[in-house]
């Protein structure tokens, strides 16, 4: 029989985490991103320090604030979950384990970023008086 | 049917028989180890984005937890992880572009992650005790 696959279709999805280079790219542009977010967010963190809670409100209350930290939250856990993806693919060689790991980093960071997106919003948007 | 003997496959790298290089070696393994140790204050910075939502009182525990002893020791050592991942990050970005690959570039920018990272935690920790954040 006649195969009509090409070399590349065949190779594709065949590395050990059974796709390819986005996750890299991925992490190359989360990374860069976060170079000037990462310099933001000690200011911020030595801002909020400062205050109490009255004054964290009014901070987050400002349109560029919850923006920065929002983005902040989802480049962050974006690249956190590649990243340790990463550490599992490399170590991980059992395929049980390493499926298992790869979803529990996948669930623990889907859950913490949504918490914290949705918690941003609730206090920006003015819920939390 | 015989059975071809075993032979036992060699492990890479060669940890056994390797001279341990600071620069190139740890400043690696360093960069994936405070990578883990980031995904500890990710959780921390989602932890205080809930507190803040769900009020006054939550929030003022929260930050005297992080405020109290050994929450000043996590969060200095989160400092220290955070300014490294940051700065060896820039070296590893350099690196994708085919730049400073040769040896005594990696060793002179290794050794410039691992000096500068603590210098600049110690650096933050000192302002932010100057400007009473603390």
């Amino acid at each position: 029989m006649t195969n009509f696959r090409t070399p590349l279709s065949r190779a594709r999805g065949v590395g050990a985490a059974k796709h390819g280079v986005g996750h890299w790219i991925g992490v190359r542009l989360t990374a860069i991103a976060m170079i000037p977010l990462a310099l933001w967010a000690v200011l911020a963190a030595l801002a909020l320090a400062r205050t109490g809670y009255d004054g964290a409100v009014a901070w987050i209350a400002s349109p560029v604030n919850a923006t920065l930290t929002a983005l902040f939250v989802i480049l962050g856990f974006f690249h956190m979950h590649n990243g340790l993806q990463e550490v599992v693919v490399d170590y991980i060689e059992r395929p049980i384990s390493k499926l298992a790991l790869m979803a529990l980093n996948f669930m623990v960071c889907a859950l913490a970023a949504g918490l914290a997106i949705i918690s941003i919003l609730k206090v920006a948007l003015g819920g939390a008086l | 049917m015989s059975n071809p003997p075993v032979r036992e496959r060699p492990l890479s790298p060669h940890t056994t028989i390797w001279r341990w290089h600071i620069q190139t070696m740890a400043a690696s393994i360093l960069h994936r180890a405070t990578g883990i140790g980031l995904y500890v204050g990710a959780l921390i910075l989602a932890g205080w984005a809930l507190s803040l939502a769900l009020g006054p009182d939550a929030y003022t525990h929260y930050m005297e937890l992080l405020g109290s002893p050994l929450g000043r020791v996590v969060m200095f050592g989160l400092t220290v992880a955070f300014f490294y991942h940051l700065i060896n990050g820039v070296r590893h970005l350099t690196w994708d572009t085919g730049a400073a690959l040769d040896l005594p570039s990696a060793n002179a920018s290794g050794w410039f992650s691992l000096i500068a990272s603590p210098l600049a935690a110690v650096a933050v920790w000192v302002w932010a005790a100057m400007s009473g954040a603390l």
